[in-house]
């Protein structure tokens, strides 16, 4: 529409007016863009393209800029290559002949990135199902994690296992190849074994005292993964892993089991809170046994007490009592004072020291020194103390390694107590000299009684199996003691176990032995409690020519009989007569004929 | 569908269109541009199978798509302008009513709210208005005095202001401003005044600061700031700018090969099929890739611009020339955002991200790009 219309017009709508009919617009008229507005626009847009294409030249191929390509491609290599460890087959451990006693097996755990995995209910099911899980806590579970990337949905399943969950091929769901700690003997020889945790690190034992040993050293290879954590590629072996080194213990596992069965029947006999039982080898000091009540399952330990894991015989310290009397009378052989015929007077049957009197069961009278042992007399004990110097009994006591470390390398042994006093009262020399005032392991008592047995050598006490082989070399020996005064005091300690004895249950059919009862007042908040005990037996066999020591622990016996005598002695008898069999020493007396005298009364009532 | 099944199908289908010459002829087609999108599309294919991690599924339906967008233009391109031009309006209002239908039955990813799901597929009506609007505001200006009176300038911004808002609401950024800019171009190419263009670099100046604090989402603040400083929030905002660079400079200038990218093959690259996909380009094809696939983007562009000079009508001008340089924008802010000289706003790279909508519209922009080209040659017969 022209002027003149739109004049005429004036009162039509500014819309109309200013229409330009496209029709005849477009012929009529040359409207065109004007050159420089597309010029403008290109320029401009060409300039923002060339600014964002120099951008990317810079982040690609441009050297020596900031941030640049070299930097990128280390950066996107690091983003992928990753360097992983690969686990090293843990060491055997096995008893001195060889019997496992904790061994790897390979197993397979099944992971899963909870993002990748769309579960309908068919696969969950079939899942849980291979699983042995519930659907319901299988779901709940991944839904915990549902914004991780990674989670285990079953740990240390059996490769057969594990290959029939993988066989459901669900995506998100993959496994990781890993080692399970197998412990065939149970719970005989748990605490000392210990055990290790998920991670095949040890945490417990033998497992964690030699645990870098046993682990051996972690390969390691480079792999390229993706951003879930996927290994896609194996890329180069750097490390090869380093299988771990076996370790043979001390202990024979059939004297384990044998050691474990008595003190097991024995705790519920007397209705014991703990025990323990430890053998040695006199001659190596090797320990053959070393058992502890109560015990736990090292395969399952879902059920774990903490008490239950300790390894008593090297951890728990107790006060000895009697059983120290025997290196007394080395104290009293070695002071010339004493021969083991001097006759001392134990009557009344009391003696007040200091503001305490001190009891025997009953007024023994003249007693030698295999007297007041076999009886326990504490007024014969306490007579031959006083006669002492003050450090003599102590010392006694130290140079057998009392109230050292063991040096036995296990985690959380324990030193004992042997307290040094520079004034003695008379009350601590009377006490000393029958075991209180000072607090001992079972395997410190089991190495004084093997100095007894060794003719006055003292040998460190070993948990390895001692082989010049695999170069583990027997420790320091020394000899702390006189070989005739120890010979002596074993022929007293042979009046324990003689009809007049204390320790008359500890007897073996075959073979002569030697020992000390001991059963010593607990410990309790407010002093020594009345009717809480430890009963004790220590001894060695054979008498004469020994080859063993046996310690007997029984901790807290609730029934009526808790004398050190009654419930560790009958222990001692069966765990040392099995296991000198076992050892083959020859018996040195034939047994007597007890069992056929018994069958032959017994045919002979029924006849 | 392997990937030899689709080059196949492809082949066939070409060899269909070329067997026939003298339909093709008849066809109203402006063929170096049609050359130059096909050219585009198998470069497309090619690295979105790579990207997608060799997913048949992915490619399947961006061939589907790429069909429908072929079809859906040469369908315009027979169209007279004039009769596009009057269907401008419809489109525009029916545009402007699905995005209203999407603020009340849209459905959304990641907090925003930008489709209608139609059953088979769901359709993004923000992706119509990319061409409703420009090729509204040409059909209203090209019909007005020119250079455009202050009320014609005022009706434009409210036709480009409304869809503008109403997908910037959704909130989308990144799509509200093409759609600005797509509408811009024509208001620009219509011969807007140099006062209008300075009193509108000062208004945009002086809002800027109200933008920032009063309309910027949190996390849209967060994008412009990680741009910034990506190491700032590294595990948040920056690893997508971060992975992104890192695959890219990881191509170097000659690429590591088809499907051989570890950042993008390795799921490192985030979005790396839609948005991103141009550093998976980058990182497999490298720096010889990216300016291949440039100067394919850089021909289309001129083709635009040559059928826009050269359009007989004012309207065909306005439109071809937004069109074309809207088509600019969108790859120029794709690069920038991936390479991290812009803020990630969302815009996919144009026929190579993974995306029906994006496709089939840019499509129907080419197709009105032919109708406006083919337009001169019937012009010229009948003069």
């Amino acid at each position: 529409m022209g002027e003149r219309v739109k004049k005429s017009a004036a009162k039509q709508p500014a819309r109309n007016r200013d229409r330009v009919s496209a029709r005849r617009g477009s012929g009529a008229r040359v409207r065109s863009i004007a050159p420089w507005r597309y010029w403008t626009m290109v320029v401009a847009l060409f300039s923002l393209g060339v600014l964002a294409l120099s951008h990317i030249a810079g982040l690609q191929v441009l050297p020596d800029v900031h941030q640049g390509f070299e930097f990128l491609q280390s950066q996107g290599k690091s983003r992928m290559l990753r360097t992983v460890a690969i686990p090293a087959y843990r060491g055997v451990i096995t008893d001195r002949r060889g019997e496992p006693l904790a061994i790897s097996t390979p197993v397979v755990s099944i992971c899963a990135n909870p993002q990748l995995l769309a579960l309908d209910g068919d696969k969950l099911a079939m899942l849980a199902r291979r699983l042995k899980l519930r659907v319901g806590d299988l779901k709940a579970r991944i839904a915990r994690y549902r914004n991780k990337e990674f989670m285990y949905l079953a740990r240390q399943l059996t490769p057969p296992q594990a290959q029939a969950v993988l066989d459901l091929n669900i995506v998100g769901i993959f496994k990781r190849e890993e080692y399970k700690r197998y412990y065939p003997a149970g719970e005989v020889a748990a605490q000392l074994v210990g055990f290790t945790g998920i991670d095949d690190r040890g945490q417990e034992g033998m497992e964690l005292a030699f645990d870098s040993w046993l682990y051996g050293a972690t390969g390691s290879k480079r792999v390229l993964k993706d951003r879930k954590g996927r290994v896609i590629k194996e890329l180069q072996l750097i490390k090869s892993e380093k299988p771990g080194g076996n370790l043979a213990l001390s202990i024979d596992l059939r004297l384990q089991y044998i050691a474990y069965r008595e003190l097991k029947a024995a705790m519920k006999k007397f209705r014991a809170k703990s025990g323990s039982v430890v053998v040695l080898d006199v001659l190596t000091g090797e320990v053959l046994a070393m058992v502890n009540q109560p015990s736990f399952n090292p395969n399952d330990r879902s059920r774990l007490k903490v008490g239950s894991t300790r390894n008593r015989a090297l951890t728990d310290l107790l006060e000895p009592g009697s059983v120290m009397k025997p290196l007394t009378m080395v104290a009293a052989l070695e002071s010339g004072k004493f021969h083991p015929n001097t006759v001392i007077d134990t009557s009344p049957g009391y003696l007040r020291i200091g503001r305490k009197t001190f009891v025997d069961h009953r007024n023994y009278g003249k007693l030698d020194l295999s007297g007041i042992l076999a009886k326990s007399s504490q007024v014969g004990t306490t007579k031959i103390a006083m006669k002492l110097e003050p450090e003599a009994i102590r010392g006694v006591f130290d140079r057998v390694g009392l109230g050292q470390s063991p040096g036995t390398g296990f985690p959380g042994e324990s030193a004992g107590l042997l307290p040094s006093k520079r004034r003695w009262r008379d009350v601590e020399r009377a006490t000393m000299a029958f075991g209180y005032g000072l607090a001992v392991t079972p395997l410190q008592l089991a190495s004084a009684y093997a100095v007894l047995a060794n003719d006055g050598i003292k040998k460190q006490a070993s948990l390895l199996k001692i082989s010049a082989a695999e170069g583990v070399l027997p420790g320091p020996e020394e000899q702390v003691i006189d070989k005739k005064i120890v010979a002596s005091v074993r022929q007293m300690m042979k009046a324990v176990i003689g009809k007049e004895g204390t320790g008359t249950r500890a007897a073996i059919d075959t073979y002569e032995v030697a020992g000390k009862t001991g059963t010593s007042h607990k410990v309790g908040a407010g002093g020594y409690q009345q009717d809480r005990y430890v009963g004790l037996f220590a001894g060695m066999a054979p008498a004469d020519k020994p080859r063993l020591v046996t310690v007997v622990v029984i901790d807290d016996p609730r029934g009526k009989d808790y004398y050190g005598g009654l419930v560790a002695a009958p222990v001692f008898a069966k765990v040392t007569a099995e296991a000198l069999r076992l050892m083959s020493v020859a018996p040195l007396k034939a047994p007597e004929p007890k069992l056929v005298k018994g069958s032959t009364v017994k045919r002979g009532g029924d006849s | 569908m392997s990937q030899g099944d689709f080059e196949r199908s492809l082949k066939e289908h070409g060899s269909s269109v070329y067997g026939e010459r003298k339909r093709w002829l008849a066809l109203r087609v402006d063929v170096p541009l049609l050359l130059l999108l096909l050219l585009l599309m198998a470069i497309g294919i090619s690295v979105l199978f790579s990207a997608s991690g060799q997913d048949f599924n992915y490619v399947k339906r961006q061939g589907v798509f790429m069909g429908i967008g072929l079809f859906a233009m040469l369908a315009v391109a027979q169209f007279d302008p004039r009769f596009i031009q009057r269907w401008a309006f419809v489109l525009y209002v029916g545009g402007i009513g699905l995005l209203i239908a999407v603020i009340f039955i849209g459905v959304g990813a990641k907090g925003a709210q930008r489709w209608l799901d139609l059953g088979f597929f769901r359709f993004q009506p923000s992706e119509v208005l990319k061409v409703a609007v420009p090729l509204m505001l040409s059909s209203y200006l090209a019909q007005r005095v020119l250079p455009p009176h202050f009320k014609h300038v005022v009706v434009a911004l409210l036709l480009i202001g409304t869809p503008a808002i109403l997908v910037g609401i959704q909130p989308d950024l990144g799509t509200a401003l093409l759609i600005f800019a797509a509408g811009f171009f024509v208001l620009f190419l219509a011969g807007l005044g140099r006062a209008y263009l300075l009193g509108a670099l000062f208004a945009g100046l002086s809002i800027a600061p109200i933008f920032w604090f009063y309309l910027l989402r949190d996390y849209q603040k967060t994008r412009i700031l990680t741009l910034l400083d990506p190491q700032s929030d590294k595990l948040g905002a920056g690893w997508n700018i971060i992975q992104s660079t890192t695959a890219i400079g990881a191509g170097g200038s000659s690429g590591k090969g088809w499907m051989q990218g570890t950042q993008s093959q390795l799921d490192f690259l985030p979005e790396s099929h839609t948005d991103f996909i141009i550093a998976v380009l980058s990182e497999e094809f490298g720096f010889t890739g990216v300016l291949c696939l440039l100067l394919v983007y850089l021909l289309i562009i001129l083709r635009g611009m040559m059928i826009s000079l050269n359009a007989q009508s004012m309207f065909g001008r306005l439109l071809a020339g937004s069109i074309t340089l809207t088509f600019f924008v969108y790859v120029f802010v794709n690069m920038g955002m991936v390479s991290g000289i812009l803020p990630v706003v969302g815009v996919p790279l144009p026929m190579v991200s993974y995306g029906g909508t994006s496709i089939v519209t840019l499509m129907l922009g080419f197709g009105m790009l032919m109708a406006v080209s083919k337009e001169k040659k019937r012009m010229g017969e009948q003069l």
